[in-house]
């Protein structure tokens, strides 16, 4: 048995071993988090006390095991550290058995470790956040859910259990988006955020069947190393179908609508969303089917395209916004177009994809965290125009928030530095135009959220009346230094400790050096340049000059980024508008056809019925009189079939 | 022996109850009736039993009477209960199981 990943068309196997000593008990990694989230919710209030402690013990547990079992994975060979665990039989029909198993290689590890330690960090950081929330069992009964789905997405061995985590995943999304379902606003983001990710679904849903008619299996073990003996028409529809899933969870054009209503539910759902689960699954889900893209150029294509697309679109509509959350709820779409886009290039790019996607955990969790501390500090103000020079009330978030701006416009030294460059890099080697798309981005990225910090921490203040910024407490800011921290260094960090994390995934995503026609430097200046360009138009826009409270009527491309550019209106105009008419239509045809025939015939038989019981007089002498007619023309009948 | 004047005589008496029957409004009398129809049609059982020289005829009548006795039993039994009960005999009195 082995697990195959492309590596420049050509197709490696790294054997996996069956799990043994502390490997045995990888299901702990899963089992601990989702023992959590049972307990809690099936407590109930009586928890509510104690509900902060017991959700985060188990993430964080599942982090020090994690972590354990990272040691682990360092003391076997490189080549030795796919381990499998088979857990039991799930069920068997005809020739397709399906049985529960965990994989663990070096891809799935550096999930586990992203998704227990941010996830834990978050859950840290709620304990404050949610402080004052009577529904705390149940919110964080949820985070823990959301953790233990999204692990079950990436350690499972098959297709199948990977389609239960990501189910779990959306129905954990759904429940906290819409935590404070009281508000209508958050109810119906909950709604929205459910019914796209089912469109999602249903590419990834067809793609698992077509799996079961190609190969006959969905086990990893079985799909990957008989991929290449496919037929490019079958790889190309597996790879669009599976592309549509990812569009789904990670937000991606053209379901993208989804993300920036997101925003509805509490900030640290958001950071949980947006840097640790939920969002990467797409990203997971292409760099997992390498095997399987490795045949299908053209669905690598559509994934490049589909990540150029969002890239651009989520970091205009950055621009636009003016709340807070929306602009990092932008900019996550951004990046996860970067990666995707990164993950369609193939082996170039699969490993610097699951590169940026560690760091984009790191400061887009510090991002989101800070903002809900200012949120925090601000009586849950998230107008931006309401900000301005926080700086000095709020210190701790405003280093922290630095860091994490650094990071994600990529400056030097920076984590987003070392992961973004890279795939702009290899975007050029690739095509000119999706380097020139990525490029582009990166300076966009730079004005945003240079835009965001001067809005926020500088300028003069433009505070509601009633607005104390404070400093968030110790259990909120401590989580916020990790997380800066990570975002300072972690780029560094995660490519230059040890082998980095290139070489480190390097025998499950394979690798390709890409060649630039130009030396790196040269690359890097010029990214550089475009960077600090953004920044520059950002300060000359919002820091020269005052900003004022309410928003400017803006220029076309503005009131369109302000409105998704037109994601939601499209999305009406094409599916909501013709589906209600299909659906109004239906309505009446059932209405006035299907229930017309039914009640018809129902009133015309009574009718008939009622005509007929005008017969029934209750006089016994008419009943007499009927059965002497009866017998009368009884009998004339007889007489005129005998007499001739 | 020609049957005639004995069918005739059924047939008459058969007319005379099967009016009864349907004309009258006191049970009583229409319940007389029908006895008088019952046996209208023993005597034409008894005239072709004894045209054709066999006995079925004459065996049926006997059954006739029989279920007529029990008939006599159960309708004056119900005749009796109505008239308690509404101090009326005639028949479309007791029209109630209409709707």
């Amino acid at each position: 048995m082995g697990v195959a990943s492309a590596l420049g068309g050509q197709t490696t196997e790294q054997a996996v071993a069956a799990a043994d000593g502390v490997f045995s008990a990888t299901w702990l990694l899963i089992a601990l988090p989702l023992l959590g989230a049972a307990v809690l919710l099936l407590g109930g209030r009586r928890l509510s006390r104690i509900a902060p402690v017991l959700g985060c013990v188990a993430p964080l547990a599942s982090f020090v095991f994690a972590a354990v079992l990272f040691v682990a994975m360092l003391g076997r060979d490189s080549t030795d550290r796919a381990l499998s665990q088979q857990l039991w039989d799930w069920f068997s029909v005809g020739g397709y058995d399906v049985s529960v198993g965990l994989l663990l290689d070096q891809l799935s590890m550096a999930f586990a470790l992203l998704i227990t330690g941010v996830g834990s960090l978050i859950h840290v950081y709620s304990v404050g956040y949610m402080e004052h929330d009577e529904n705390r069992q149940r919110f964080f009964g949820y985070l823990n859910l959301f953790v233990a789905a999204m692990l079950l997405l990436v350690l499972a061995d098959d297709y199948l259990i990977l389609y239960v985590g990501w189910e779990g995943v959306g129905l954990a999304s759904f429940l906290l988006i819409g935590f404070w379902q009281h508000k209508d606003s958050a109810a119906v983001a909950a709604k929205k955020a459910f019914v796209v990710n089912r469109v999602g679904d249903f590419g990834m849903t067809l793609a698992i069947m077509s799996m079961v008619v190609v190969f006959g299996t969905t086990a990893f073990s079985g799909v990957f190393p008989n991929a290449l003996g496919a037929s490019e028409g079958w790889l190309v529809a597996l790879g669009l179908l599976l592309l549509l899933g990812a569009c789904g969870k990670s937000a991606q054009f053209p379901l993208q609508s989804w993300l920036l209503d997101a925003m509805e539910g509490p900030t640290p759902v958001s950071a949980l969303i947006h840097a640790a689960t939920m969002v990467t699954a797409g990203v997971y889900l292409v760099v997992r089917s390498a095997a399987i893209y490795a045949g299908a150029e053209v669905a690598q294509t559509a994934v490049v395209i589909v990540g150029a697309i969002t890239l651009l679109m989520g970091a205009i509509i950055g621009c636009a916004k003016d709340d807070i959350k929306k602009v990092l709820a932008g900019s996550t779409m951004s990046q996860i177009g970067y990666m995707m886009l990164a993950a369609g290039l193939g082996p170039a790019g699969y490993a610097l994809a699951i590169f940026h996607l560690l760091t984009h955990g790191f400061f887009k969790a510090d991002l989101f965290l800070g903002a809900g501390s200012v949120m925090h500090g601000m009586n849950d103000e998230v107008d931006m125009r309401r900000y301005g020079a926080l700086r000095r009330a709020m210190p701790v978030t405003f280093v922290t928030f630095t860091a994490g701006y650094l990071a994600i416009i990529g400056f030097p030294l920076f984590a987003g530095y070392f992961s973004k460059d890279r795939i702009i890099d290899a975007a050029f080697a690739d095509n000119l135009v999706y380097g020139l798309c990525a490029l582009v981005g990166a300076g966009i990225t730079a004005f945003y959220m240079t835009r965001l910090m001067l809005m926020t921490f500088f300028g003069s203040k433009r505070w509601a009346d009633d607005a104390h910024p404070h400093e968030s407490p110790q259990v909120m800011t401590a989580p916020l230094w990790v997380l800066g921290a990570l975002s300072a260094i972690g780029g560094a960090g995660l490519l230059y400790l040890g082998g980095g994390v290139i070489d480190w995934l390097e025998p499950v995503t394979g690798l390709e050096e890409h060649e630039l026609g130009i030396p790196v430097w040269a690359m890097t200046v010029i990214i550089l340049a475009v960077v600090a360009v953004g920044v520059a138009v950002g300060w000359l826009i919002f820091g020269r000059q005052p900003v004022p409270v309410t928003a400017p009527r803006g220029s076309v491309v503005t009131v369109a980024a302000r409105r998704d550019l037109y994601g939601d209106a499209v999305n009406e105009a094409l599916l909501m508008r013709p589906g209600q008419y299909l659906t109004r239509s239906l309505v009446y045809l059932d209405n006035r056809g299907v229930d017309g025939a039914v009640l018809g015939t129902a009133a015309a038989m009574g009718d008939l019925s009622s005509r007929l019981r005008r017969w029934q007089t209750g006089f016994v002498r008419s009943y007499a009189l009927s059965m002497l007619a009866g017998a009368a023309i009884v009998v004339v009948a007889m007489l005129l079939v005998r007499l001739p | 022996m020609s049957p005639t004047p004995y069918l005739l005589l059924a047939a008459i008496l058969f007319t005379i109850g099967g009016a009864g029957v349907l004309l009258r409004r006191n049970a009583l009398i229409a319940f007389m009736s029908v006895e008088l129809m019952l046996n209208a049609c023993n005597l034409a059982f008894v005239t072709f039993a004894r045209m054709h020289g066999d006995i079925d005829g004459q065996i049926v009548a006997f059954f006739v009477m029989v279920v007529a006795a029990a008939e006599v039993v159960v309708g004056l039994a119900i005749i009796v209960t109505i008239f308690r009960t509404r101090r009326s005999a005639s028949v479309d009195d007791a029209s109630l199981l209409k709707l």
